[in-house]
Parts: structure tokens; sequence; C-alpha cells
């Protein structure tokens, strides 16, 4: 089993492989579409954001509610409807998503933005590995809003790696 | 004649949608279970363990199957000596709503597809009714994910296409989807009538039991053949390939104008969500 702390040192990323089925340890933020067009505008408009998005570890999710103070169902949802606002992101750390993406996403990982890919449908399986879950910033986008979780030993499978590889067919 | 009351049909409306989020279907377990062994060891055979395990704890511990607790599309079939004194539709929404607000699934709805501002209440589903002879109503809830939905596709084809235009169509788009749809996927398609009806025959195959067969000789070949086309395909479980891409495929069928092949693919992710009951 191999444990990997967020955000991933650069240590880590040149011994990551895709296909490695890795556990993380750290500070996530979920963002989907609607935070994203937000965010984006909002920094092209030169305005405080609410989050620090160098060496941030973004995961694409939407989750149900939390549900007597733990986070609810928690997902990846689809990557490549962000594949558009990556590139305004070369600063981040990583991505968690699932399915394949545009090809200019596998080159951001050759440069460090790995993207790694969380199992579709296990929502409830992945949020016993939430510790905690907080409201960061648009409240009213509601399953869309930004929140700052904190994961331990989440697993993900390592997709597009620092040397160009991927585990989808076709690619 | 009958006559149902409102508060049975929210009532039951709302415990099909309840059960659906939770409660994956056994025939679909029983189908990831001959997958898993089917499998060869490696990271696939561990995403299909990871499926079962997950469907295990959402059961046990009542955590929503998904995240994406989808928008809910209901079927109806109402006998004809049933009445009603009020609108149907009415029952369905507040049979959702309540649901998704006392569960806390995810509002997962829009108001309008361009302004976007969530409507809170996970409604308005998408209501299919079809009149029937006899005195009961049968409703069957899906819950429906927009990760398998937005790769689905129709097609206005020709009668010169025929059977193989058909299918290259079909491989074609299953391609295309890949493990965007959360395979191991269930393609449902739906072939004749128009241009809207081939649709709605298309998410109507989603909902047949796992393992049927279409009565039509024509259709139930199609099955066959196509299910085994794209389980060659190897985009396997999440698309990181393996033997495993797709658990069903289900065609149905319906007649249509002399000039016209209508043909639609409805793509269901893993966690094919649906219960039905009669009344």
């Amino acid at each position: 089993m191999m444990r990997i702390q967020l955000p991933i040192c650069v240590e880590d990323k040149q011994k990551l492989r895709s296909f490695d089925y890795i556990y993380l340890t750290g500070k996530l933020y979920t963002m989907r579409d609607a935070a994203h067009k937000r965010l984006l505008q909002m920094k092209k408009d030169g305005l405080p954001l609410p989050i620090d998005l160098n060496d941030a570890c973004i995961y694409y999710t939407g989750p149900t509610p939390e549900k007597n103070g733990h986070a609810g169902s928690i997902g990846p949802t689809t990557a490549y409807r962000m594949d558009a606002f990556m590139g305004e992101l070369p600063m981040i750390n990583c991505t968690i998503g699932k399915g394949p993406r545009a090809p200019f996403v596998r080159d951001m990982a050759k440069k460090g933005v790995l993207y790694l890919d969380a199992i579709g449908g296990i929502g409830a399986k992945l949020s016993l590995q939430v510790r905690s879950i907080r409201l960061i910033a648009f409240e009213d986008l509601g399953p869309e809003a930004i929140y700052e979780l904190q994961v331990e030993d989440f697993p993900v499978i390592v997709a597009y790696d620092v040397i160009g590889n991927t585990i989808f067919q076709g690619e | 004649m009958r006559f149902i009351d409102y508060q049975t049909i929210k009532e039951i409306t709302k415990q099909l949608t309840i059960a659906a989020i939770y409660d994956l279907d056994d025939a679909v377990v029983q189908k990831l279970e001959e997958a898993r062994k089917n499998e060869q060891e490696g990271i696939s055979k561990i995403v299909i363990s990871e499926i079962l395990e997950n469907a295990d704890i959402a059961r046990s511990k009542r955590i929503p199957i998904c995240q994406d607790t989808g928008i809910v599309v209901v079927f109806l079939e109402i006998g004809n000596h049933v009445h009603f004194d009020f609108l149907i539709d009415d029952a369905l929404n507040e049979g959702v709503k309540e649901a998704y607000e006392e569960e806390l699934f995810r509002m997962s709805v829009v108001g309008h597809p361009l302004n976007r501002k969530n409507t809170f209440t996970n409604t308005p589903c998408i209501i299919h009714t079809k009149n029937v002879s006899g005195d009961q109503v049968k409703i069957t809830v899906c819950p429906k994910g927009a990760g398998s939905e937005n790769l689905s596709q129709l097609k206005m084809m020709i009668p010169s296409d025929g059977e193989q235009g058909i299918v290259n169509f079909i491989l074609a788009a299953v391609k295309n989807a890949g493990g965007k749809v959360c395979p191991p996927m269930i393609v449902g398609i739906g072939i004749g009538g128009n241009f809207e009806l081939s649709s709605a025959l298309a998410k109507e195959a989603l909902i047949r039991p796992l393992n049927d067969e279409s009565p039509d000789p024509i259709a139930a070949r199609l099955e066959k053949s196509l299910l085994e086309e794209i389980n060659k395909l190897n985009i396997g479980p999440m698309g990181i390939g393996g033997k495993t891409t797709c658990l069903a495929v289900k065609v149905n069928v319906y007649p249509c104008h002399i000039a016209s092949l209508p043909v639609a693919i409805n793509f269901q992710c893993h966690a094919s969500r649906h219960k039905e009951v009669i009344i």
C-alpha cells in the first residue's frame, strides 16, 4: 500500500507511475464546473481569491450534504468537463477526477500537475476516508461550492504521470 | 373505477427514490461479481472489488451509492380504470422533493439550463406516462446521473444504413464514451419511432430487468452481438482496460416512417438505480 502526503512533493511525483493505486492523506479543495467558472472570473477581475491556488490539490466532486457531522457520498465527477479551465491553472499541484481528458492535460502532468483517477461511483466508500469537510466559498452553488477536505488514505489511481503515461485505453 | 389518493402516490414515490439511491439492484451486484471473477488480477479487478464494496457500504450505512444522486426519471403506467382527483405529476414531484430534503441527497437540478440556478428541491423530475388497461398503476423511479447521460447520442439514420449502420454507430458511440460513462456500463438502445421517441425507447430499455432478452428476435440478436462486440473493445472498468466494459445491452424497437431509421443510445453507469412498484 503506497501512502502519499498532499500536496504531492516533487520526489513523489517523479516516482509515481500510471496504474499505481495510491492512498492520499492531506488537504483537498473540491471544485467543479460552476466553481471553476466563478473563481477564474474573480482571478481575471483581480479580486482576492477564497483559496490559494499555488500547490492546491483539486478534487472534482459535488458531494451529497453532510449527515450527522460526516461527509456525504463523495466520488469523483467526470474530469474532461474541467479541461477548459486547466490552461489557467498551471500552478496547482494535482487534480483528481474520473475518466480520460484532453491531450494537453497529459502534457501538464509531464510538467508536474499530475492527474489522478478516483474510481467513479464509489462515493459511499470514499466518504469514509474524509476526516473533515468545511465550506470555503460559493455556498449559493450548493453541491458545486468549494469545500476544504481533510482526507486520510483516500484511494486513487495515478492516471497521467510525469513521463506521459496514461491508464486509459485508446489514448 | 378505482380511486388512488395523493398521499399514496407521493409516499410510494418517495420510498422508491430513497431505496434506489441506497440499495443497488441485486441483479447488478450479481453481474459485477461474475465480472470480478472473469477479470485478470490487477487494477481492473480491484476497481470492480471497490465498486462491490461500495454497494455494501451504501446499503448498510445508508450513504448514497454515488454522490450524483441524479435527476429523477419516472416511468408511469396508468390503468384505464384508475382515477386521480389531483395532478399525478404534483404527487411525483413532491415525493421526490421530500426524499431529497429528508435524506440529504444532492440537489442536482438547475431551474434553467442557461442561468444554472439550483432549484434546491431536485425537481422537476422527468415523467413518461403510458396508458394501459386495468385498474393498477406501475411507478418506476430512476435517479439518473449526468456522467453517463452526457455521452448519449441520437442519430437520424436512413433505411439503407440498415443493421450494419446501426452497429457501426453504436460501437462508435461506445468508443467515444469510453471511461467517461463509469463502465462497466449498461447500454440502452432505441430503434424506430421518430426523433423524440427513439430517445425515450433507449431510456426505457435501461429499466428492463438486467437478465431479460427482448421478445423481438431481431432486437434480441442485436443485444447479444453488440454485448460481445462492446466487450472486445478493451475499455474495461472505468476505462482502464479489461474484459468487462458492458454488463448488458438492451434494445427496444418501435414502428417508424418508411423513410426513417432513428437510433438512440443512452448510457447507464454501473450504479444502475431504479426501483418499481405496482399499486
